[in-house]
């Protein structure tokens, strides 16, 4: 791209941000990069640059790459929630192509600021993550890479088993806050030194402290949803580096989990915005006839699959356009006077996640509009329509994206059969696991924990327990 | 707030981490030759390059829902309830063995992989066992090996490690810092070689498979992908091997090639007419004196109940003349052991034949037994070439 090129771009990206703020958007000021496609795709298969290796990496980087080599998919954007944001941009985009991805990243970067789920994020994760990089090189270099690759394995295989609420539920309250001092005495670092005449004093000191310990484990706590937090914690066998990098999936997870909880709500908003703002801005007939290509390319229907885009586009309009005129029960009922569309979404905007956004504004019309539908196998072999009830639609839907769409796993005890054995148990809700993977999946938590792991679930609508000890695998 | 752009060429961690994946790739290949071996896309290959390969190994092992659960789609405006949208595709007939199906995508990553690459794991530690000595040698096969330095030589051939080592060593010598630079005429080196003449004893594999109308898809399919790997590894490792072909159902013919990895048959089995063919193919042409000589068959074992006993005896003379009989006899598709029916022939045989070294008879049940089964056949054992 030429420098002029470049200087029109940024005039355009003046123009698209006070545009969008006079839409009432409130985005973090945001950096534009403009990137070769190895990047881009370098930059979407680690999720935020800098990240650190694992060959799972290297794999998405491989198909992806593949796919646009082959000219099969293109990515266009990618946006990184840190403040201030950044919008990652291919250099082969045409100008149109660049200022709608502009404006579709302000949609997005509004979204991160201002919706509750991301209140909690670190916004200077792309740090945090070149310092986890940089770490786990150093403990490659010291206890050899295939071994800190095969407990990375390990590690990846229940990243997603954090607890959403993290942040929220550790801090704690006050009460408890006085209690914990109440309890233990103040005690300077050095106070020690006035005892080292008693020789008792040491032994029991410590003696005292070990019970603390053991007593202060979260036992009360259990159960628990963070299984990633409750092994690094709490696992009988683990390394001080191996901790280190439980902690750090941890901090990365926790970062990318509401990414994950909003997918819908979040590439909708950023479409409704960019459509939006597309057409606010001087366009040449030929520019206004590639954007419509664009646009619809982006926010279109894919047979048979949910396009989150389109998904989310169409209940954003649905809501405004029903908060702008309401019918006459809706007045009356609920007290809607009507032109309340644009205030309406951006309280949405704020306060809800998929899971709420769908139970709450995926209405009747609009699924028989969408035409969506449940299907399933039947007789193992054909792929079959059994439900096109809209409230059964809704709530299948919602149910698929419940924990992000992975099973709901928790820690129920970390001492089993007084042994300090594992005990997880999937809450079951109707769908059974792919027990091939949880199997798997269970060595893979054993080498986390040290010892014998058991996982309960329901298989054919009975409580099954698979036990795996290291060796062998039971059931029952 | 700006639009930069930077120079990123630098950049190379996905690159990197790629190198990483494909590592992995070829350690789980190594430790999946045995599903490998007999994989469709490779005996079928057709003669392409590389071909794709199921690798369970490379699967990201996560708690998740079974694929076979409800799901939501979207249609165009049409559609109603009872609509198909999609087919699950089902390999062969084992149930649930979870192909990729319709909507799911791939549920275990393909890796593509070079066949020739596969082969070199495959036959490492395989040979000819029992090899001899015979009287007649094979024709002389010559082979070029780069086996000597000299100082003299085509400047192509210039060995630059060791012309570095020289250089360092004569500066240090002449009490220069030791390091490289100003190089001299004396300090190169090149490498030559020689041509070493091989001889090889001379060897015939005498290929039989069974085509009668009881081997059905699976058989022949599993007796083809053995014998797929067995001409591989014939060709890749010995210049001189002759391979006969025979097919037979009650009656055997010499087959080419083409025809014995293409043809179906039906009808009866009478093993001992194969045996016989065998025999008489040795007697007019592979003279066992000048000869090593390799007999395999591959049979579901059902002969007919009359011919058992002549099967038996031409087994035993093949035996008394040949190296090494080795015999697989092939189950239905994932039958335990148990359903082996008692007439089969590799039961009589492993009663009759049991006290004589030469004779492998191998079960296979299942696609991953050929590659224990060819190891059978072809691991070590028995006299070592003197080469």
């Amino acid at each position: 791209m030429e420098d002029r090129e470049i200087r029109a771009l940024e005039k355009s990206l003046e123009q698209i941000w006070d545009v969008a703020r006079k839409f009432g958007l409130d985005p973090f000021a945001t950096n534009f990069e403009i990137v070769p496609a190895t990047v881009m795709y370098e930059v979407s298969s680690y999720a935020l640059p800098g990240r650190y290796s694992h060959w799972t990496f290297g794999k998405a980087y491989h198909r992806m790459k593949t796919m646009y080599d082959f000219g099969l998919s293109r990515i266009y954007e990618v946006v990184i929630n840190t403040n201030p944001a950044y919008g990652f941009l291919l250099e082969t985009n045409s100008p149109v192509q660049n200022k709608m991805v502009i404006a579709h990243v302000l949609g997005h970067v509004d979204f991160f600021k201002n919706n509750a789920y991301f209140s909690k994020t670190n916004r200077r994760m792309v740090e945090s993550v070149s310092t986890h990089a940089h770490r786990l090189m150093g403990y490659e270099f010291k206890y050899g890479r295939k071994n800190v690759e095969k407990f990375l394995d390990a590690v990846l295989a229940i990243e997603e088993h954090v607890d959403p609420n993290f942040f929220i539920k550790r801090e704690i309250s006050a009460e408890e806050e006085q209690r914990r001092l109440g309890q233990r005495p103040p005690e300077g670092r050095y106070d020690d030194l006035w005892h080292l005449d008693d020789p008792s004093f040491g032994r029991i000191a410590r003696a005292t402290e070990s019970i603390e310990h053991t007593s202060d484990k979260p036992r009360e706590r259990l159960p628990e949803k963070d299984i990633v937090f409750y092994l690094m914690k709490n696992s009988p066998s683990l390394a001080a580096w191996q901790r280190d990098v439980m902690a750090m999936v941890h901090e990365e997870m926790e970062y990318f989990v509401p990414q994950m909880q909003t997918k819908i709500m979040n590439e909708g908003w950023a479409s409704i915005w960019h459509a939006r703002i597309m057409r606010e801005l001087d366009l040449s007939d030929n520019e206004h006839i590639e954007f419509a290509g664009l646009h619809s390319g982006v926010v279109s229907p894919q047979k048979g699959q949910i396009n989150p885009y389109y998904l989310g586009y169409k209940i954003w309009e649905d809501i405004e356009k029903r908060w702008d005129n309401p019918t006459a029960e809706e007045r009356e009922q609920f007290q809607r006077p009507g032109g309340e569309g644009r205030e309406k979404i951006f309280e949405v905007r704020e306060m809800e996640n998929d899971v709420s956004f769908l139970r709450n504004y995926l209405t009747e019309e609009l699924c028989e509009d969408l035409d969506l539908f449940v299907y399933e196998l039947v007789e193992e072999e054909e792929w079959t329509i059994t439900e096109k009830k809209w409230k059964r639609v809704r709530d299948q839907l919602v149910v698929n994206m419940t924990n992000f769409g992975f099973p709901y796993l928790q820690v129920e005890d970390g001492d089993y059969n007084g042994n300090r054995e594992l005990y997880l148990k999937h809450c079951y809700e109707g769908t059974e696991l792919d027990m091939r993977y949880a199997r798997k999946a269970l060595e893979h938590v054993h080498t986390l924990w040290g010892r014998s792991v058991h996982l309960e679930t329901v298989v054919d609508e009975e409580k099954t327990v698979l036990h795996y000890n290291g060796e062998e695998h039971q059931e029952d | 707030m700006a639009i930069q752009r930077n120079d990123w060429s630098l950049q190379r961690k996905g690159v990197i981490d790629q190198d990483r994946h494909k590592e992995r790739v070829k350690e789980a290949i190594r430790k999946n030759l045995g599903s490998i071996v007999s994989s469709e896309s490779i005996i079928l290959s057709d003669g392409k390059r590389t071909v794709k390969v199921p690798i369970r190994a490379l699967d990201e092992y996560k708690f998740r829902f079974d694929r076979k659960r409800k799901h939501v789609g979207q249609g165009d405006g049409k559609t109603r309830v009872g609509d198909v949208i999609g087919r699950e595709t089902q390999p062969g007939s084992g149930a649930g063995s979870g192909q990729a199906g319709q909507e799911a995508g791939a549920d275990y990553y393909e890796a593509e992989v070079n066949i020739d690459e596969i082969a070199a794991l495959i036959f490492e530690d395989l040979h000819l066992p029992f090899l001899e000595e015979k009287a007649k040698k094979a024709v002389q096969s010559r082979k070029t090996q780069f086996n000597e330095i000299r100082r003299t030589g085509v400047i192509a051939n210039l060995d630059k490690r060791r012309m570095i080592l020289e250089n360092i060593k004569r500066n240090a010598r002449e009490g220069n810092p030791a390091r490289f630079g100003d190089i001299r005429k004396e300090d190169l080196r090149f490498k030559t070689w020689e041509e070493a003449m091989r001889y090889e004893s001379n060897a015939v594999v005498i290929a039989m498979i069974d085509v009668s109308g009881s081997m059905g898809e699976f058989k022949k399919y599993v007796a083809r992908s053995f014998y797929f790997w067995m001409v591989r590894f014939l060709r890749t490792k010995y210049d001189n091997v002759d391979i006969v072909f025979i097919s037979h159902h009650t009656e055997a013919k010499e087959v080419t090639e083409e025809q014995f990895f293409t043809q179906g048959e039906s009808g009866g089995t009478v093993v001992s007419s194969a045996y016989q063919l065998a025999l008489d193919i040795i007697q007019q042409r592979y003279r066992p004196q000048d000869w090593n000589i390799y007999p395999f068959h591959f049979s579901d074992g059902d002969n007919y109940y009359s011919d058992n006993d002549e099967a038996v005896r031409l087994a035993g003379e093949l035996i008394n003349t040949c190296n090494l009989f080795g015999y697989g006899e092939i189950g239905e598709e994932g039958s335990a052991s148990y359903r082996r029916a008692s007439g089969a022939l590799l039961s009589i045989f492993n009663d009759r034949l049991k006290d004589r070294e030469r004779f492998v008879g191998v079960r296979i049940d299942d696609k991953e037994d050929v590659y224990p089964a060819l190891k059978q056949f072809f691991g070590k054992r028995g006299v070592e070439t003197p080469n």
